[in-house]
């Protein structure tokens, strides 16, 4: 009898110690590749790579991104637009920018532009910028690292 | 005596249960939270105002012309420096090489590089243009810079 009752209590301890290591590893690596940058990047623009596209130091000044999709849309804050309309939302990020008393030369207009799309849909893209005064570009590209 | 063995033997058990939780609760949102993020880079282009009369009085040497062309679905046909055939964008950097010269001494600094491209030509043909042009990545990982000033030529009406 005496020997049932101390069987029954008895419980199988199972050691913590190397999960809870594990897992505090996995949370260390977690918060670590944690990334705060507020980059751009959607996945309906497939950038065109390159060996030289390293990523910038800091970030750019009054960064404004552009993304040119496939079909000759562009992207801006997030909603697909005509290129024709590029023009009016641009006017739009000039006035804001004379208002807080900035030029809009200093302005960085980054091209996200997707590698199959035409090179006249940028060029034309660029042309509309830099008829709203806009003068500072920055083609991104993505990184290619296998050479 | 029976007493004092049991206490002895008595562990002061620390109930792990909510601290596991937490955990595997901060485990979930980073991992949920986590992007993978491919690391981008940035090419300058030079494009001011007026872009025709934008050609500054110190570019002594004139720009270097690269010239694009395009087929009907946008692929590059053929390409041209200066006027002359070049191969494949390997060839354009061979090329602008011979022409500004690496290290000290070189021309890179001084020289433009104006891209003209058919308006069908795929984008990523002129990233391949400006990645060549711009500098070349060496065996052992060291990026040897070439011409840095890079404009596009004022496009074509279609």
């Amino acid at each position: 009898m005496a020997r049932k009752q101390r069987d029954g209590p008895a419980r199988t301890d199972i050691d913590m110690t190397p999960m809870i290591d594990m897992t505090f590893q996995l949370i260390t690596f977690f918060v670590f590749t944690l990334n705060f940058s507020t980059a751009v990047q959607d996945d309906r623009v497939q950038l065109p790579t390159s060996q030289l596209a390293k990523p910038a130091e800091g970030p750019s000044v009054e960064p404004i991104t552009l993304q040119l999709m496939n079909d000759g849309r562009v992207i801006y804050s997030g909603e697909p637009i005509a290129l024709q309309d590029v023009g009016g939302y641009l006017e739009n990020e000039k006035r804001v920018m004379i208002s807080a008393s900035k030029e809009p030369s200093s302005a960085t207009i980054i091209v996200r532009a997707d590698g199959r799309s035409k090179t006249g849909d940028v060029q034309e893209m660029i042309k509309v910028c830099q008829e709203k005064g806009f003068e500072r570009f920055v083609l991104r590209a993505e990184y290619d690292e296998s050479k | 005596m029976a007493a004092k063995r049991e206490s002895l033997s008595d562990k002061i058990a620390i109930d792990m249960t909510p601290m596991i939780d937490v955990v595997f609760q901060l485990i979930t949102f980073f991992m949920l939270t986590l992007k993978s993020v491919i690391s981008e880079g940035d090419f300058d282009i030079r494009m001011p105002l007026g872009a025709s009369a934008g050609a500054a009085p110190e570019d002594l040497i004139p720009p270097v012309r690269v010239k694009m062309t395009a087929g009907p679905s946008g692929e590059r046909t053929s390409m041209t420096m200066n006027g002359q055939q070049v191969g494949d964008f390997d060839d354009l950097r061979r090329r602008i090489i011979d022409l500004v010269g690496t290290g000290p001494g070189s021309n890179a600094d001084k020289t433009e590089v104006e891209l003209d491209c058919d308006p069908t030509l795929k984008y990523e043909n002129v990233i391949r243009a400006v990645t060549a042009v711009s500098g070349m990545v060496q065996p052992d990982g060291t990026v040897v810079e070439l011409i840095k000033k890079i404009k596009f030529a004022p496009p074509k009406k279609r």
